[in-house]
This record gives structure tokens, sequence and C-alpha cells, in this order.
């Protein structure tokens, strides 16, 4: 059912808009879906989020990765309405989407995950499929009141949710409530409900944390299925093995601002990776005088520490 | 001991008039709260702003009941788009703190000695009543089965209040099975998925608060019918409280939860205000004075819910899975 490792047309395509693409923050391509400029989110004197451009090419499954605090989530929520940017631009399909509340964002194709997986524990799951659906009649308070407005609507709902739940194998789980499933199962219901909504662009927030190894390869397969159908993804994920795994392009950040952006093979050999994902825990050395400073003071520290120690 | 008495206003606290003010009151919370996790702790605005909209459009300006009606109905649309509009987007904890200052603004300017021209101070309003006893399809007499038995006025008040009750369930059932209830169940439990959605939160969460706000201004009708008359206590934030303890007796997001938690609310209440007040008439209890009954009745409530919470938390009728206060 998945595609496995044969690349098929859709990898295969978004591999080739990649193939000559210059390896630089913010670089151009071919068929955006989504572009950014300039988004900035301060939190009192924290500056969290700095983008100055960033595209996502239509089709692809772009890879969002970064140390811990990296401002990954915070873009996130920039994007797609749940938090409100200082500053910047971003448009989707062409149509501008910054200051666009989340609702109106979900509705225009771009639809999100939550990094703490949002299954809503106390609807049955099959529920939680079909608040996912966009359009229904029956959510308007007067068209609730006449059921024989919206039960033909359910209907169809219903068996396109019954679909989704057997690929996603959350079939047996139907009625169950959705706070009965196991993490990885919420995080499969999550996709799967955000798939209700028939999206263009799906965006996962660390979709594989808390996940039991046994279902990851379900879930990367998941994924993977989603550029076959057509789909844009961008996901946020720590799991390296993951991102070289399925990612076509990979987008890194540090202290909220793109650093390297380049082919999931490479990119971990870039030297503003390796200094992002090891100065993580200290203050990165911004030139070579400054690391030398840093090497001396910890020399000093220590040999003050080994002093101390033999004046006992 | 009079036991005959005690038991025939036990059975008529059940369907009574106090019983049906409150189901509507409790309805329409279990709407906000029980449904869709709002806390609305200003209830009691929504039962006291249509009772004086009927009173004040009555006996101060002198249009008929049905005006009256209508602008009770209208100024509760009104203060649930007051309240909501800048609290709906904030946290549930600062919709409840608005709603219980509000409730008691609007009590104060009722009371209000700077108003009484409109309201009637603390004495309230009366009079209004003519309108709708005149459609009043009972002639003079007693109704009911065998000792229990309403007058003419009351049968006529309480058979108005049942309709309501029973509409207002029907509404609830018939919305809670249906997509838009789906939505707002949804909210209850976590808002920033449904947005995640595509559904527009704010929007549901108004039209919650409005609908529950109608049904509970029904209750305020029913109040001002049933005796005739309104006065600004009536409405304080101890209906509101009681109206939470129905809720959470009769099951939350039940439909039949507030009906029968009322029932049980009032039938409790009654007999233990007459029991006590027969046993003190009879020298059985000497420790307190038939004054006091009313303050320890209302502690024995206070207790009650503590021990509900404690060992029934999701009430008679309500799903644990589904929805309990968490207590412990």
């Amino acid at each position: 059912m998945h595609a496995e490792t044969k690349p098929t047309d859709h990898k295969a395509a978004a591999l080739a808009a990649f193939k000559d693409l210059q390896r630089e923050p913010g670089v151009t391509k071919p068929d955006p879906i989504l572009v950014v400029d300039n988004v900035v989110r301060r939190f009192g004197g924290l500056t969290a989020v700095d983008v100055k451009h960033v595209e996502i090419q239509r089709g692809s499954i772009t890879a969002l990765i970064g140390p811990n605090g990296a401002g990954k989530t915070t873009f996130f929520n920039q994007l797609t309405g749940f938090d409100t940017a200082d500053a910047g631009e971003w448009t989707f399909n062409g149509s501008r989407m910054n200051g666009v509340a989340a609702h109106k964002v979900a509705r225009s194709g771009m639809v999100r995950t939550f990094q703490l997986t949002k299954a809503l524990s106390k609807l049955t799951v099959i529920e939680n499929m079909r608040l996912g659906a966009q359009n229904q009649k029956g959510e308007s308070f007067f068209r609730a009141l006449l059921p024989s407005s919206w039960r033909a609507q359910e209907d169809e709902i219903t068996a396109r949710a019954d679909e989704l739940l057997a690929r996603f194998k959350l079939d047996a789980k139907r009625e169950d409530f959705a706070g009965s499933l196991s993490g990885g199962q919420r995080k499969l219901l999550e996709m799967a409900r955000a798939l209700m909504v028939r999206p263009e662009l799906v965006m996962l927030d660390e979709p594989m944390a808390g996940v039991n190894p046994a279902l990851t390869q379900s879930l990367l397969g998941h994924v993977k299925d989603l550029r076959e159908q057509g789909m844009t993804v961008l996901f946020v994920e720590h799991d390296m093995d993951m991102v070289r795994d399925i990612s076509d392009w990979v987008i890194v950040m540090a202290q909220g601002t793109v650093i390297a952006e380049g082919p999931p093979d490479t990119i971990m050999s870039d030297a503003r990776v390796i200094d992002a994902y090891l100065g993580a825990h200290h203050d990165a050395p911004l030139s070579e005088e400054e690391l030398e400073e840093q090497l001396q003071e910890a020399e000093a520290a220590l040999e003050a520490e080994v002093e101390e120690e033999a004046g006992k | 001991m009079d036991w005959f008495n005690i038991m025939v206003t036990t059975v008529e606290a059940a369907v009574g008039v106090e019983t049906v003010f409150y189901m509507l009151a409790a309805i329409g919370i279990n709407l906000h709260f029980g449904y869709t996790g709002l806390l609305n702790f200003g209830q009691a605005a929504f039962l006291g702003v249509a009772a004086y909209g009927l009173a004040v459009t009555v006996v101060t300006i002198g249009l008929p009941f049905w005006v009256g009606i209508g602008i009770g109905l209208a100024s509760v649309i009104l203060l649930a788009l007051l309240l909501g509009i800048p609290t709906l987007r904030l946290r549930a904890d600062y919709l409840a703190i608005v709603t219980i200052a509000a409730a008691e603004i609007v009590r104060l300017i009722f009371r209000s000695v700077t108003f009484k021209d409109y309201f009637g101070g603390s004495d309230g309003r009366y009079g209004f009543s003519e309108g709708f006893f005149a459609m009043n399809p009972f002639s003079k007499g007693e109704y009911g089965i065998g000792p229990f038995t309403f007058n003419e006025r009351v049968t006529w008040v309480l058979l108005i209040g049942w309709i309501l009750v029973g509409l207002s369930c029907l509404v609830i059932y018939m919305l809670m099975k249906s997509p838009w209830g789906r939505v707002l169940k949804a909210i209850r439990e976590d808002e920033e998925a449904v947005r995640a959605l595509g559904k527009n939160v704010f929007s549901y969460k108004m039209q919650s608060l409005i609908l529950g706000g109608l049904i509970g201004s029904f209750g305020g009708y029913i109040y001002a019918l049933g005796y005739a008359s309104v006065q600004p206590d009536a409405f304080s934030t101890e209906l509101t409280f009681y109206a939470y303890t129905i809720v959470i007796l009769g099951g939350a997001a039940r439909v039949f939860g507030p009906v029968v938690g009322s029932m049980i609310f009032w039938v409790l209440l009654v007999f233990i205000g007459n029991l006590l007040n027969e046993l003190i008439e009879a020298q059985y209890i000497t420790w307190m004075s038939v004054n006091q009954i009313g303050a320890f009745r209302f502690m024995l409530v206070g207790l009650g819910l503590v021990l509900l919470l404690v060992f029934r938390p999701q009430g008679i009728f309500g799903d644990k899975r589904e929805i309990a206060l968490d207590a412990r």
C-alpha cells in the first residue's frame, strides 16, 4: 500500500525540483506553495522567530529541523494563525495569510497537527473524523434542527471517514473514545482527521514524538502517502533517521532564524548546522577569535578548580 | 407531627413553580457548561434581564404583554453579546469572572435608588401579568390529582412552564445529535484542535451563550409570572450556584440531567425544611429555632454537593468517560 523504497513519480518530481537549487537559506523554489517574508515574533526581549525568507516547494516533503528552542513550533504557530506575528507577510497559494484567523487558514487548505496530540479524547474516533469535514450543513444552528437537511451529507462524510480509518488501520477502534487510543494511534487519528479537511499543505508538528517503534514505519508510510496523493508536507522533527528517510528537502532553524537549507543526505555535514547543534548548550561562538576566547576561559576555569582541589 | 402535610408539599415541590424556574435556568447552564465548557456564572443576570424586560415594558412604559416578552428576549441576546464579545476569545476563566461581576452589576442597577422610577428599587415591580392571565384557559378553581392541587393561576403558569421545559429539552436533544452539537462538544475539550479543523470557535461559543441565556430567560418569565412580581434579590448569584448544583446533581451534558436534578434538589430542600419545621414545633428538636431552618438546609445543600463531587462527580445520569468534574 505504501510507496516503499521504489521512487515514484511524485517523489521523482519533488527531487527533480530540488536538484539544481543552491544550498542557501531562503533559496527560491521552482513552484512554491508557501512563501514567507520577514516573519518576526518576540516574547518580551527574546526574539523567538526572525525568518527573512523561506519557500516551500509544492508537492514535496520538507523537514524543518533545529535544536530545542530554535523557534520551529513558534514559526508553525505564526503561519497557521495560532499566534500573532509582530511583523511579516506570507502567502499560501498566492493569497495573503498573515493576520488571518486560524480557522480560516485551515479552511484555505493549510492544516496542521500539534506536538502534543490533540485527539479529542471524549469524542469517539469516528466523531473525531467527522468533525474534520468542511462545509457541513448541520453545523449551522438552524439547519442542525432539521436532520433531513444534513443527513445525506453526514452519510457521505461518514463513508469518507471510514475509508480513511481503514487506510490508517483505525477502523477497529471506530466506536471507541479517542482517549482509549495509544499515543501512536492518536497521532494517526490526528493525521487522518486533518485529511478530512482536504488540505493542500499538511503541517505536522513532531509526528514521531512519543510513537512506539512498531508504529513508526506505518506513520512514515502515511506521510509519504500524502505526497503521493499530491499534497505538500511540512514537518518539524527531531528524529534525524526519519528526516533522512522521508524528506526531499530540509530547512534548518536555530535561534529563530533559518540558517541552512539543503537535501537531507548532505545537510547534516553543513558547518552551520553542526555549529547550531553542538553549540546549542553554550553560547555559540560567532568567530574563530571568540571560539579561542571561550576555550581559554574554559581552561582557566579548569585550572582554578584543580588548584582549589590541591589547596585543600 | 403532620406527615400528610409534609408529603403533600414535598410532592408539589417536584413540579412546582420554583422547580420549573430553576430547571430552565439549569438547562441553559447545562448548554453553557455541560456541552460547551463555558463557565457562565452570571445566569441570574439572563433571568433577571428577561423578567425585568417584561415588567418594565408593561408597568413603566405601559406596552402590552407580548411586547414585554419580546423586549425581554432582545435584552437577553444583547446581554449575551455584551458579555461574549470581549471575553469569549479569552480563556474560560475570564468569562467566569466577567459574568459573575456582570450579574451583580445588573442586580444592583435593578435595586438602585437612582433608577427606582424604572425598576422599582428593592421592592421591584408587580402588576404586569394581567395580559398573561387573561389568556388563562383554566376557570377559577383547584386543579390536580387527589390531595395535590394548584389554583387556576399556578396551574396555567405550570402548564406553560412545563411546555417550555419540554421544548428546551427537545431543542437541546436535537442539537446535540447534530453536527452543530459535535462542534460544541469538541470545543469543550480542546478549542485549538477545533480551530485547526477550520471551525469558527468564537461564533459557536457565542451561539451557545445566547441560546443558553434564552432558555434561562424562560425561567425568568416563569418566576415573574408565577409570583406576579419581580424583585432584584431574586436574581442574585445564589440562583446561579443553585442552578450549577442542579446541573451537577442531575449530570452535566445529559438532556434530562437538569430536569431530574431540579426535581430532586427542590424535593429534598422542601422535605428537609418541612421535616425540621415539624420536628421543632413538636419539640423533638430544641437546639434550633424555626427561623434557622432556612440557613441550616442550605448548609446541608453545601454538604450534599461536596459529597456528590467526591463520590459521584458525573452526577446521576452523567457518563464519567464523557464529563466529570475533577474533584480529586
